[in-house]
């Protein structure tokens, strides 16, 4: 996007949105969207370690096949905290609540969202939600894995589940109004000229993924709020022992948490499709397909719940709907990874650390979508439920997927939102380090789940002892690489060199402003008369 | 007035009031599939023991239930009376049918406690000491465990919209509203249908059962 009057920008030299306001009440009561953000980052990289420590404690654990580590019940329990954690205090607000804050408002050439103060409530109510649901986790004995299945959780789980239950709820409404603020800023504060086929994809995606958090989130709200309220009343919904349905539970839990996989992937699409184009210095291929692959995998993903629930005792007609349709949801993911590579076709490409972590998405994303279409295949998935072969499937899309992506856009946006450059050669590594900790741990786990390990046991057969110490010895590595970028960028926080307003040569609204941006944003407001994506065609 | 209420992320304050509207029927939206969960299971139940819903919802108590509906029908039309008069810049008009708006509001929830009440009188608070005469009392449990979650949701609505209500009846009153800026009563006075409409839908669901013929 070329704009006209963002390059008569007078240089604002130290009136950037960091040092507008050095106070903490500056901070705690800001409504600036990218101050916000970094409020966000910070948190969630708080829950980020929570949740990865629980996971080292499983990890650990299953070194043996005794698990010698923790008993039954504290594995049952470090199993749901990891969950929990890691589903609602860093997936799912992990790109939207960090870089949408950050970039959309930068994006569609606006000076914040349509509603700040929604935004900072929304921020409030997050840090609450975190607080409420590690003190039931973590003061409490819950032990229902993160889908809280019933009847076991009415049933027979301790008084703590109320307090967790309350904390998902209220990060429930978190969630709700980043969406609402997302949809209603993109719809009206495009700046002039800004037409829906000039926005970014990362708009897009973050638009699709903000319709899924509107329209999924509040009935995972109510169904919580009925769990919690048949378990203080003994009265049951869900409860079978009071007559009521636990199918009924999985339809509506299922219903809200199989779009949230979307919520936990669309946004990390958006970036992939900022950064493979910025760095093959080429137009996005086929813009119009990957935009609208978004929404039609917001819309169909609404449809697709059921194939959680294979073996539940749903009809097999009702199956075979789901199948057929789980099938349909993977072809718009499909036609964004093929147009990721058309991209990438004769572009001049180079491999700094965004563009590694963008290919690493590329390739695991793309065996998690496949393994995907196993277990949507009725036949396999009766074997393959609640296996490790489901829990290799989701980590490939979330973690190999989705973490790699906000890595990505960690490093890609890292000059713009703090003005420093991150040492090259570090985040390569870490890039490299990440891609192989991860496949270390998790493709054991296909095998695993194939061979016919079951998950959430604290313990399993000597045989399958081999393919779990190789998956340990992975989490050992992805945790090292997890933790070097701390450091890193931490140091370039400090000591990194002074960035330039636009360190990649990237074409995006958001690079015409100075490293860090002023707090208004832009000056005046910018006009649009470009397409995105618009890096001169390479010579044939 | 313009420059006080004009926030800068907006063009102008058609836009600031357009997205504000825009903003509401979004969260509207929320809304609808927030309370659907609590609809779907009670159409389920419903469904699955129509002989119990019905015999249950026989103990609902109609005439309360009536009177309620034409006490927040007729305020919604007070609350549409109201954004009218905002938008002609009649503010101390919009404010006294704002209030009382909000009056019948506060009405809707004192016959409610009043139903409740005689509701807890009569052990139809699920629980241990429930008890209903009905051919299928556990099913009548259900039935009262979902009446006792959707109207209380539904009040608690109606009581935020309450204190809404008054606060921008407040500033009606003191002129803060023109011709040019009054969008805050347009999107409160959305919300406050939808909370109407929501107890249209309840009153249906809750007291007709097994009453027609």
């Amino acid at each position: 996007m070329t704009v006209t009057t963002v390059a008569e920008l007078p240089h604002e030299r130290g009136g950037s949105y960091l040092t507008d306001g050095t106070t903490l009440a500056s901070w705690l009561l800001t409504r600036d969207h990218k101050r916000i953000a970094i409020l966000y980052t910070l948190t969630i990289t708080a829950f980020f370690f929570i949740g990865g420590a629980a996971a080292a404690v499983i990890r650990l654990n299953l070194l043996t096949p005794e698990g010698t580590l923790v008993d039954a019940e504290t594995y049952n329990r470090i199993f749901t905290l990891h969950g929990v954690v890691m589903v609602w205090l860093f997936l799912v607000p992990s790109i939207p609540t960090t870089f949408g804050n950050f970039l959309i408002p930068l994006m569609l050439g606006a000076k914040d969202l349509a509603f700040p103060r929604l935004n900072l409530l929304s921020w409030y109510l997050f840090v609450a939600s975190g607080l409420i649901v590690l003190a039931g986790l973590i003061g409490g004995s819950v032990d229902t894995g993160w889908t809280f299945y019933e009847p076991l959780s009415s049933g027979y789980a301790s008084g703590a589940l109320v307090v967790v239950l309350l904390g998902i709820f209220v990060n429930g409404f978190s969630s709700i109004l980043t969406g609402l603020n997302f949809v209603v800023s993109i719809h009206r504060l495009r700046a002039p000229g800004l037409t829906w086929y000039r926005l970014p994809i990362f708009c897009w995606s973050n638009y699709a993924t903000a319709v899924i958090m509107m329209l999924a989130t509040p009935v995972l709200a109510v169904t919580l709020m009925l769990v919690a309220v048949e378990h203080l009343w003994g009265v049951g919904v869900f409860d079978p022992t009071h007559g009521g349905d636990p199918l009924l539970f999985q339809h509506m839990f299922w219903f809200y948490s199989h779009p949230a996989v979307y919520i936990m992937i669309l946004p990390g699409m958006g970036v992939i499709s900022e950064i493979v184009p910025a760095f093959a210095r080429k137009r996005l291929f086929g813009y119009h397909f990957v935009a609208w692959s978004s929404v039609a995998i917001a819309v169909v993903g609404f449809l697709v719940w059921g194939h959680h629930m294979f073996v539940a005792g749903e009809s097999v007609y009702a199956a075979l709907v789901f199948s057929f349709l789980s099938f349909i949801v993977a072809v718009p993911s499909a036609i964004k990874v093929f147009n990721w590579l058309a991209t990438l076709h004769k572009g001049a490409i180079s491999f700094e650390a965004p563009m590694l972590y963008a290919l690493g998405f590329i390739l695991l994303f793309t065996i998690g979508g496949l393994t995907g279409l196993f277990v949507a295949t009725l036949a396999f998935d009766v074997h393959a439920t609640a296996t490790y072969f489901v829990v290799a499937h989701f980590h490939y899309i979330m973690v190999g997927g989705m973490v790699s992506a906000y890595f990505a856009a960690l490093h890609f946006w890292w000059p713009k939102a703090t003005g420093r450059l991150y040492p090259e050669s570090w985040a390569r590594f870490a890039a490299i380090l990440i891609f192989f900790g991860f496949n270390l741990t998790f493709f054991p786990q296909f095998i695993l789940g194939y061979l016919g390990m079951p998950r959430r046991y604290h313990a399993y057969p000597p045989e399958f002892q081999v393919w779990n110490v190789l998956s340990s010895a992975g989490a050992s590595v992805l945790a090292a690489a997890y933790l070097l970028p701390l450091f890193y960028l931490g140091w370039s926080l400090w000591r990194g060199a002074r960035a330039p307003a636009n360190p990649w040569g990237a074409t995006g609204l958001e690079w015409q402003t100075p490293s860090p941006p002023p707090s208004g944003n832009f000056a005046r407001t910018p006009r649009i008369s470009r397409p995105p994506y618009d890096y001169p065609e390479p010579a044939a | 007035m313009s420059d006080r209420v004009l926030e800068k992320q907006f063009a102008d304050l058609a836009h600031q009031s357009e997205t504000a509207e825009l903003g509401m029927w979004g969260f509207i939206a929320t809304e609808v599939l927030f309370l659907g969960g609590l609809f779907v299971a009670y159409s389920f139940y419903r469904y699955l023991h129509p002989a119990g819903v019905a015999a249950a919802a026989s103990h609902t108590r109609l005439v309360i239930g009536s009177v309620n509906t034409a006490v927040l029908l007729t305020s919604s039309f007070l609350m549409s009376w109201a954004s009218l008069a905002a938008s002609n810049g009649e503010g101390r008009r919009a404010a006294r049918l704002i209030w009382g708006a909000a009056g019948l509001g506060l009405v809707f929830l004192a016959l409610k406690g009043l139903e409740y009440a005689e509701e807890i009188g009569e052990r139809l608070w699920p629980g241990a000491a429930f008890s209903l005469d009905t051919p299928e009392p556990r099913v009548g449990e259900v039935f009262y465990f979902l009446y006792w979650v959707m109207t209380g949701i539904h009040a608690l609505h109606l009581l935020i919209g309450v204190a809404a209500l008054a606060a921008i009846g407040w500033r009606a009153h003191g002129g803060v509203y023109s011709r040019a800026y009054h969008s805050p009563v347009r999107v409160v006075s959305l919300y406050w249908h939808f909370v109407d409409i929501v107890w249209i839908f309840l009153f249906a669901l809750i007291y007709l059962p097994g009453r027609s013929a």
